[in-house]
């Protein structure tokens, strides 16, 4: 559906978007990740048009829309903040999109009806959007861009405002209807449990240009940078010297699995590969703040003369604060990232 | 926020507001003042007047130095509106002396009972007929002429001799050459139109004009249009390239362009037709009501005094009222001298100048 | 609370407009025999009268219509695009709204007159045709269009448009659709302000239309000034008094209608560099038409101020700066000129920006009928001619302790009275746009009412001061009407001295004049210029 060639994008001496290469197959649902100022907002504005190129192309079902005028590319964009017309109300913003395309009133009315209720709002047409909530709002939001059928629907920061429940519920919601209707999805966020959550395929962003890209899965379990590991959320991250099955660390020898790169390169050690034990047995660590996140609990370790580690341990052998444990570590657990380790920058 | 910043502008504004005040409140003290501090005896006397009026310092200081009175001056508008002015505060009036009032609003002033009666020390010497009240509520200060100009240079230009008459303007030589005032709105504009009643009769100026306008004579609205914008013969008319010859305007004008010259020319670009005029006469008068009778009665005595009228001329480019008053050099070397002006009788004006104007407006504008 | 914020402005208007107003018209209308209201059928069954009211309605409409369609691509290329020179050329084209008639007459007549700019070019000559005023009513009230709108315009989201365009809204399209109706209050708001300006017009019509063309205001003017027919003028007053009522209910409506909260960000965020051939276009258009319709009358203005006799030169300047030794009581020293017309017009600002302040502060608070019937009042001075304000001051301030027939503070004061709802309108927008929870905030934090007014409104609403203070300062230095009419000790301002020249023959007086008004568009566009600074500088310390 949308291929994108060397896309660039420069404000001044910046460049926001540096030559990405994007594909997005129909029907597919593609996230674009990464912190503020690496550049996915530009990519979605540069897709639609709103943003002019410096460099590249944007092909939309295998045509080039450079010339191409933003109302005529047949996208829909979810904004930010929205970007409901005050002046309007709820159903009218999302008829607003259908009266561009010349749809009659009839049918138009009827759209507006069923995409109000697909998205959990029957019946709100008359109602002002001042006096809508930041969920209803979005839902709105939502119904406006899928009303005229957009060949790709883009969403920049979807659930960016909401609260927490709310937005780990619309997450689901979303796929669920953007599976059910086929829509074709680019979205951005900078939340990464948004985005694998919401997503087929994952890009991580960096500096405007793309540092990973795969499946959720792929990601998550093989982050290809300290960047990518840091930015999906891994404090565990430290230089190592990779020699057959161990690699050497600030914390010591630690097994990695089989087949990993040799050398200089960052490990990862994810937290559920953190085992405490008695103190004598491994790392000698002090234990520090735990967080209890449901199912298990994060601790805080800080060993002698070694950056501080994360580790994750079930709710009944979570040690008391204070305590000093022995630490090992999984090899299951580590991961050999590949990437320039001299370009590791801390969090 | 800055704080200190604050309060610093804050101390600034009210600071420059002060300023302002005492500044604007300075020029009150010595001008106007408020009603309280003008008792009977008080040194001021107040002049109020309209914008054209003018005097010398030295010869108002002079006034102070002879009587002790110090002159104030107040200044609303072009004379119709200072004189209106005067008739809304009848009986509470702003100042002691009004002046400014011409022989075409004379009646209303009179009907309106705005003047105490005074017989001005020196009115003997005042040019015949310039008197209109026996009662003397009114003092006749000085004369003007308004008459038609015409551009020196474009009729040497043409080898043809400028006119001279009312009845010249018709021909068919000055053709689409005359710019004149509305007569409505301006004074200029009143008073030719006031010459064409008093030459053509009251039953002939509309015929008159029916021709006037048939060669193609040109109304604009005031005088600065007609003068500055059409007039060949002036300074702005040269810039804007105008193409009108002859304008109506003051006997008093061509020496005007020579004062008002620079490097000053050997001869007056413009020159009048001296059969086109209609005489102007303003007036003072004591206010009813003054707080300072007196001293209004010794600026009345002053304004037609020859130290007054000799000053006239440069000021207000109007002519002295009084026999024994030298005119200035410029005046008898470049300007021309009106025999037989025109004129109107006041209550005749009063008593028919709406209706004409309005006649004269449906004949000549629309 | 609110009242006590209503009671300066209340107060205010029933002194130095109700009352005087009233009272001048009264005595129109009211003989020893009562009330003679027969006399308003009398009048306004005269054909010459109803000339004058047809003609005064349709110039104003096709005058606002032109206005709007030729200011309104400059309002927003000023609100989104930069370039260089930009503050400059936003001062610029608020010169001629502080230019006084007489002298702006003279600068148009070169653009429509003989041998002006369009006779030269293609022998189309426009002066006293209805043309020339309706241009030179462009000419007047372009800055009106281009600040109150820009100045909204720069401050709405630029992704409201752009949300639009990707719902196959086309460019204009999504301007009309979404851009045009969040402008709507302000657009209305220009519009109606032109429309009164025009609907009033005095000098422009008197100078460009000839005698043939009469407005409404200018047949006041000579009913009451020149023939003092005061009945007459009465009907005249209320007629005009009538219309313009008619016109700010009518506002109040549309006004209200499409009063919501608007989402305003950094103006200094929506504008950039324009992209595009369309765009530089637009931009090369715009900037075309300001130089043609005012620029170069300005310029000739300046140019024949150096063009003396023996070629170009200062020769004008000097006569003005030995005009004050020559020892008249005519000629004033241009600099006294200068300082006259800055001290009235810093109190008439000051009077203005307090008045019109706490009556926008005031009105923010709550619509009810009552509030909204005052903001429509607030307008009201716009719509009646100098010369009944004047006339009127003059026969109802002649009593201790409000006799002040003969004080300076009443051309401020009735100034004054034309700068209020410049305030008022460009504050009102702006404040009703706040979001009130800044203020719940401001509350919760322990900010009083006055406090949290004075911490969140104001900063936010700082740029509306400044651009309501920059015109009611511009207003009343070029403010004519008032100045002359009222009685004042004789210290003439810039536009009064430059009408004596211009009334006297003369060469060296008419160079005068020329350099005399140059100096009045330099003091203006200066001082437009600093209160731009002042924003940009300082936009970060509240």
């Amino acid at each position: 559906m949308l291929s994108l060639q060397a896309a660039t994008v420069r404000f001044g001496k910046r460049t926001a978007l540096d030559a990405v290469d994007l594909e997005v197959a129909d029907h597919r649902i593609v996230c674009v990740l990464g912190p503020s100022g690496s550049g996915k907002s530009t990519l979605l504005r540069a897709v639609a048009g709103l943003q002019p190129m410096d460099g590249g192309r944007v092909l939309l079902a295998g045509q080039d829309q450079s010339g191409v005028p933003v109302h005529r590319r047949g996208l829909g964009l979810m904004f930010q903040d929205h970007q409901l017309f005050p002046h309007r109300d709820a159903g009218a913003n999302v008829a607003f999109g259908l009266r561009m395309h010349g749809t009659g009133r009839a049918e138009t009315e009827r759209r507006v009806r069923e995409l109000l209720e697909l998205v959990g709002l029957p019946g709100a047409e008359r109602r002002a959007v001042a006096a809508l909530s930041g969920g209803e709002q979005q839902r709105v939001a939502l119904a406006r861009a899928l009303a005229p059928r957009p060949k790709l629907l883009m969403l920049d920061e979807p659930l960016g405002q909401l609260d927490r429940s709310l937005r780990e519920r619309l997450v689901v919601e979303l796929r669920t209807l953007f599976q059910e209707l086929g829509t074709t999805v680019l979205a951005v966020t900078h939340d990464q449990g948004e985005a694998f959550a919401l997503a087929d395929r994952v890009v991580v962003m960096r500096d405007g240009r793309i540092a990973q890209e795969g499946t959720p899965l792929d990601v998550w379990q093989r982050p290809a940078s300290a960047f990518v590991a840091r930015f999906l959320g891994f404090d565990n991250v430290t230089p190592a010297t990779v020699t057959g099955l161990a690699a050497d660390t600030a914390w010591g020898k630690v097994p990695v699995p089989e087949g990993s790169p040799q050398g200089e390169a960052d490990l990862l050690v994810r937290p559920a590969g953190v085992l405490l034990g008695a103190p004598q047995d491994g790392l000698r660590c002090t234990v520090g703040v735990r967080t209890f996140r449901g199912n298990h609990v994060t601790v805080r370790l800080t060993p002698e003369n070694a950056p501080v580690l994360e580790a994750e341990c079930a709710l009944r052998d979570t040690p008391d604060e204070g305590a000093v444990v022995g630490v090992r570590f999984d090899a299951a657990e580590t991961v050999v990232l590949a990437g320039d380790p001299a370009r590791q920058d801390s969090p | 926020m800055n704080t200190t910043k604050k309060y610093a502008s804050t101390a600034l504004a009210a600071a420059l507001g002060v300023t302002v005040l005492a500044g604007c409140g300075g020029s009150d003290d010595t001008s106007a003042g408020s009603g309280a501090s003008k008792g009977s005896g008080s040194k001021t006397v107040t002049l109020v007047t309209h914008d054209s009026f003018n005097a010398s310092e030295a010869v108002l200081k002079q006034f102070t130095k002879e009587s002790g009175y110090t002159v104030e001056l107040l200044k609303s508008g072009d004379a119709g509106a200072a004189l209106n002015q005067e008739i809304l505060t009848k009986g509470s009036p702003r100042g002691d002396v009004f002046f400014g009032v011409d022989n075409t609003l004379l009646s209303r002033a009179l009907d309106n009972g705005l003047f105490t009666a005074y017989e001005a020390k020196g009115l003997d010497r005042v040019v015949d007929g310039t008197e209109q009240d026996d009662k003397h509520r009114v003092t006749p200060v000085d004369t003007g002429d308004i008459c038609v100009n015409y551009d020196k240079k474009y009729f040497a230009d043409k080898k043809l001799a400028p006119p001279q008459t009312f009845e010249d303007l018709l021909k068919p030589a000055y053709k689409n050459l005359l710019v004149t005032e509305n007569a409505a709105t301006s004074s200029p504009g009143l008073g030719f139109l006031l010459g064409t009643v008093a030459t053509q009769g009251e039953d002939g100026y509309e015929a008159y004009w029916k021709k006037l306008k048939a060669n193609g004579v040109k109304v604009v609205d005031g005088w600065e249009q007609a003068y500055n914008e059409e007039f060949s013969g002036s300074a702005g008319g040269k810039k804007a390239k105008a193409d009108r010859p002859l304008v109506v305007s003051y006997a008093s004008s061509p020496p005007v362009e020579v004062l008002y010259a620079d490097p000053q020319p050997k001869e007056a670009p413009t020159g009048v037709s001296t059969g086109t005029c209609f005489r102007q006469t303003e007036y003072a008068g004591l206010l009813k009501g003054a707080k300072n009778e007196a001293g209004g009665k010794a600026l009345l005595d002053f304004l037609i005094s020859k130290t007054f009228q000799e000053d006239v001329p440069l000021n207000m480019f109007v002519n002295p009222v009084v026999t024994d008053a030298k005119l200035p050099e410029i005046f008898t070397e470049f300007g021309e001298t009106v025999d037989k002006p025109a004129t109107v009788a006041p209550d005749k004006i009063a008593a028919n100048r709406e209706q004409w104007v309005r006649s004269w407006n449906s004949l000549v504008v629309k | 609370m609110r009242l006590g914020l209503m009671a300066v402005p209340v107060a205010f208007f029933a002194v130095f407009f109700a009352y005087p107003v009233t009272a001048i018209v009264g005595r129109g209308v009211k003989t020893d025999d009562g009330w003679q209201f027969g006399r308003i059928g009398e009048v306004l069954s005269r054909p010459d009268i109803l000339d004058v009211l047809w003609f005064t309605t349709w110039q104003a409409l096709a005058s606002t219509a032109l206005t709007l369609l030729i200011a309104l691509p400059g309002a927003y290329v000023f609100a989104r695009f930069d370039f260089p020179g930009k503050q400059v050329l936003r001062a610029v084209v608020t010169v001629p709204f502080v230019l006084p008639t007489v002298v702006v007459g003279t600068a148009f007549l070169a653009l429509l007159g003989r041998g002006g700019f369009l006779d030269e070019l293609w022998g189309v000559r426009l002066d006293t045709t209805v043309w020339a005023i309706l241009l030179a009513h462009v000419f007047f009230n372009y800055a009106v269009v281009v600040r109150t709108v820009g100045g909204l315009w720069s401050q709405l989201d630029p992704r409201q448009e752009e949300a639009a365009r990707v719902l196959g809204a086309g460019r204009f399209a999504a301007w009309r659709r979404v851009t045009l109706p969040a402008l709507g209050p302000a657009v209305a708001a220009a519009a109606l302000m032109v429309f009164l300006f025009t609907f009033t017009s005095f000098g422009v019509v008197q100078i460009l239309g000839g005698p043939s063309y009469s407005t409404l205001e200018v047949e006041v003017y000579r009913q009451t000034a020149q023939l003092l027919d005061l009945p007459t003028a009465a009907v005249l007053t209320m007629v005009q008094f009538v219309a313009v009522g008619a016109i700010l209910a009518l506002h109040a409506v549309t006004v209200r209608r499409r009063e919501r909260a608007l989402k305003l960000v950094d103006p200094a965020q929506t504008s950039r560099r324009p992209r595009g051939a369309g765009q530089w276009a637009l931009l090369g258009g715009v900037l075309l038409t300001a130089l043609l319709l005012i620029l170069l009358p300005l310029g000739v203005l300046v140019e024949r101020s150096f063009d003396g006799p023996g070629g170009y030169g200062l020769g004008y300047y000097e006569a003005l700066q030995s005009a004050g030794g020559s020892g008249s009581t005519f000629l004033v020293p241009p600099l006294e000129a200068v300082g006259n017309s800055l001290q009235y017009a810093f109190v008439a600002t000051l009077i203005a920006l307090v008045v019109g302040g706490l009556a926008a502060a005031a009105l923010t608070r709550r619509a009810g009928p009552l509030v909204r019937g005052f903001d429509a009042l607030l307008m009201l001075p716009l719509g009646v001619s100098a010369v009944t304000v004047g006339f009127g001051f003059l026969i109802t301030l002649d009593k201790p302790p409000l006799d002040l027939r003969t004080s300076w503070i009443l051309v401020p004061l009735a100034q004054a009275l034309v700068g209020v709802p410049f305030v008022v309108r460009t504050m009102l927008p702006v404040l009703r746009a706040v979001d009130d929870r800044l203020r719940e905030a401001a509350a919760v934090l322990g900010a009083s009412p006055l406090r949290a007014w004075r911490e969140v409104d104001l900063p936010l609403v700082r740029r509306a001061v400044l651009v309501a203070a920059g015109f009611a300062f511009a207003v009343s230095l070029g403010e004519f009407g008032a100045t002359v009419f009222i009685a004042r000790p004789d210290n003439p301002t810039l536009p009064v001295a430059v009408a004596r020249l211009l009334g006297r023959s003369g060469e060296l007086n008419y160079g005068q004049a020329m350099a005399l008004s140059t100096i009045l568009m330099l003091v203006c566009a200066v001082s437009l210029l600093l209160l731009e600074r002042i924003r940009t500088d300082r936009s970060g310390e509240f």
